[in-house]
């Protein structure tokens, strides 16, 4: 496994490369550009033509793109410089650490609520077939993935208000101020984020569950005369869960693509936002660096599940 | 007394089939699974509308009003007119179309497109696992909605593109899932056995392999397709989705109508698929397993057996 592992750890740094120039690339693909949009800019706010040649120039625009691409990366690894924003010219670097903290946070969050709520049921759908409460559970778990997270964040934040006269505050708490303060602002926005996995994770645990119960070791572990509680949680949820962590490694690039959304409802300053913004004023070297810590999640993500299927199932090997 | 006709086990008569499987299939679906019966026919009007939406309409999608723009609901205009005065119901019709076309169009090719490339590497495994795995893991890291955009932007649009683009992105991310599915089922010792007896690789693949993994391939493909309806909605939402000539539930304005059949398709697949897996699957038929044995059915079957030993 360490061996494995090591070699997948040199996989990871070809494959975050690989993603890097390719998102490099696709960007270009994008219609528009920053000077049309500084131009645009100019001229909302009553200025002439702009000299498209020089601000070209200025950005390091005016060469070909595997050219950027070199400059950028020779940034990366000699000095650590993720690049400076077309925008504003400030350095990249600072502002997405300072970001991305906040990001991370929702995101895990999300995902334990998501986990929180669709294993147990998943569960209990499973060995419960076709009861009363398997349904309404069910149906429960369908419509949080019946509806977009941005509908589900307007009924939180609505109905939480209506009943118990809270609202988001408006001023962000850092977690390092204010810990619980911090925890309750953040837990809505993670609900509405994560209200579109459960369901697919719900039913990924489900139909799971529901195979590998009918596994022969369960039937051995049944006829050892083992209790239901020790079946059902020793046995085979921990065969059942691989394709359940699967899921969980493949949403970080959807709660990512969620947070977008969320960060922008509930006003957090989180790399979503920053995102959204770049992807707006087509600022690519700020798209190009988010895309870049963001493969480094997904690689790592994805590396943490692999080896995690030896963990869950001894009888896979890894060769 | 002989009986020829008697089955041997128990002295049970052979019971005969008298429907075909689809309609047991349908019956049982109505019997033991309210929510998927529910499902299967919110899918099947939706999928008659849309079928049929063309001698279906009470006005053209394309007459723009100008006198009757965002009228409310009345007796002609069953739910109202939007801001050029179309009728909204009309659309509705028509966006049924596109977006059962979609949705069940992009998961059907997202479905083919994860099993091709997801059941053969996990099953091979090794350096082919290897590389393909980061293929992928290069894909799942460029954000979706960056590939959707240049991708509608790039492409002509049209339903085919749309489903083309979603069925692409969702498929290669949803390889992983089936992957992982294989895995769970190669070490099975029946895996095995197919291999002792010599069969190849391909057969184990195709007669082993994607049989037991048909309960994952259900359930993905029925989320699938809530997700390429919903990402279709966002696309046009975003000014990237189909053209304005093609009405679909995303480009409709007046809430509460387009959004309420969205969710209600959504609900309704993922409640048939799960009835669906429950049905097909061969271990959860006849109803003996540990988890599956329905006091009810355990009642008659005690009846039964006590009945046959006071025979005897």
């Amino acid at each position: 496994m360490g061996a494995y592992a090591s070699r997948r750890l040199l996989w990871a740094a070809l494959t975050i490369i690989l993603t890097s120039m390719v998102v490099f690339l696709l960007l270009r693909f994008i219609p528009g550009n920053i000077l049309n949009i500084i131009q645009e800019n100019m001229a909302a706010n009553g200025g002439g033509p702009i000299d498209r040649a020089g601000i070209s120039k200025l950005l390091g625009l005016n060469v070909p793109v595997y050219i950027q691409y070199a400059r950028w990366v020779t940034g990366i690894v000699l000095h650590g410089n993720l690049g400076s924003s077309l925008m504003n010219s400030r350095p990249i670097t600072p502002l997405i650490v300072q970001r991305v903290p906040l990001t991370l946070e929702l995101c895990l969050m999300s995902l334990i609520i998501v986990l929180l709520i669709s294993i147990p049921i998943g569960i209990f759908a499973a060995i419960r077939q076709d009861t009363i409460l398997d349904r309404i559970l069910r149906s429960f778990t369908i419509i949080l993935i019946s509806v977009p997270n941005f509908v589900i964040a307007g009924i939180i934040t609505f109905y939480v208000f209506i009943w118990w006269h809270y609202f988001t505050p408006l001023q962000f708490i850092s977690i390092g101020k204010d810990p619980l303060g911090n925890l309750g602002m953040m837990i809505m926005p993670a609900l509405a984020l994560g209200s579109q996995q459960t369901g697919g994770t719900m039913r990924v645990m489900r139909t799971m569950m529901l195979e590998t119960l009918r596994q022969d070791y369960i039937r051995t572990a049944w006829a050892k005369g083992l209790r239901e509680r020790v079946v059902v949680i020793r046995h085979a949820l921990k065969n059942a869960l691989i394709p359940v962590i699967t899921m969980v490694g493949g949403w970080i690039p959807i709660l990512i693509g969620g947070s977008v959304i969320i960060e922008y409802i509930f006003n957090l300053p989180g790399v979503g936002r920053l995102l959204f913004d770049a992807l707006n004023n087509r600022d690519y070297p700020m798209i190009s660096a988010i895309t870049l810590i963001l493969s480094v999640f997904v690689v790592l993500s994805n590396l943490l599940v692999d080896l995690a299927y030896g963990w869950l199932d001894p009888r896979i090997h890894y060769q | 007394m002989t009986n020829d006709n008697k089955n041997v086990a128990g002295g049970r008569p052979a019971e005969e089939k008298q429907h075909s499987f689809v309609f047991d299939l349908f019956k049982r679906m109505v019997v033991e699974k309210p929510l998927g019966a529910f499902g299967l026919v919110v899918i099947i009007v939706f999928l008659a509308i849309g079928i049929f939406a063309k001698y279906l309409i009470p006005f053209s999608i394309i007459q723009i009003n100008l006198h009757m723009i965002n009228q409310p609901s009345s007796s002609t205009h069953l739910m109202g007119t939007d801001f050029l005065g179309r009728d909204v119901l009309s659309q509705f019709i028509y966006g049924a179309r596109s977006s059962m076309e979609v949705g069940l169009g992009a998961a059907a090719l997202a479905i083919v497109i994860s099993v091709l490339i997801g059941a053969p590497t996990a099953f091979i495994g090794g350096k082919t696992d290897m590389i393909v795995q980061r293929f992928i893991d290069v894909w799942l890291s460029v954000p979706a909605f960056i590939v959707l955009l240049i991708m509608m932007t790039l492409l002509p649009r049209s339903i085919f593109t749309m489903i083309m683009v979603l069925g692409t992105t969702a498929g290669i991310g949803g390889a992983r899932l089936i992957r992982s599915a294989v895995i769970v089922i190669k070490p099975n010792t029946y895996i095995s056995a197919s291999e002792a007896i010599g069969s190849s690789r391909l057969q184990s693949l195709l007669r082993h392999i994607v049989p037991n993994i048909m309960p994952m391939i259900i359930v993905a493909f029925t989320l699938g397709v809530g997700q390429a309806i919903m990402s279709e909605a966002a696309l046009d939402w975003l000014g990237f989705g189909l053209p304005i000539s093609i009405p679909s539930w995303g480009t409709m304005n007046p809430w509460p109508w387009a959004p309420l059949a969205i969710s209600l398709t959504i609900f309704g697949i993922n409640m048939f698929g799960d009835s669906l897996r429950d049905l097909l699957d061969p271990r959860l038929r006849g109803g003996v397993g540990r988890y599956s044995l329905k006091p009810k059915k355990l009642q008659q079957l005690r009846k039964y057996f006590v009945k046959e030993q006071l025979n005897d």
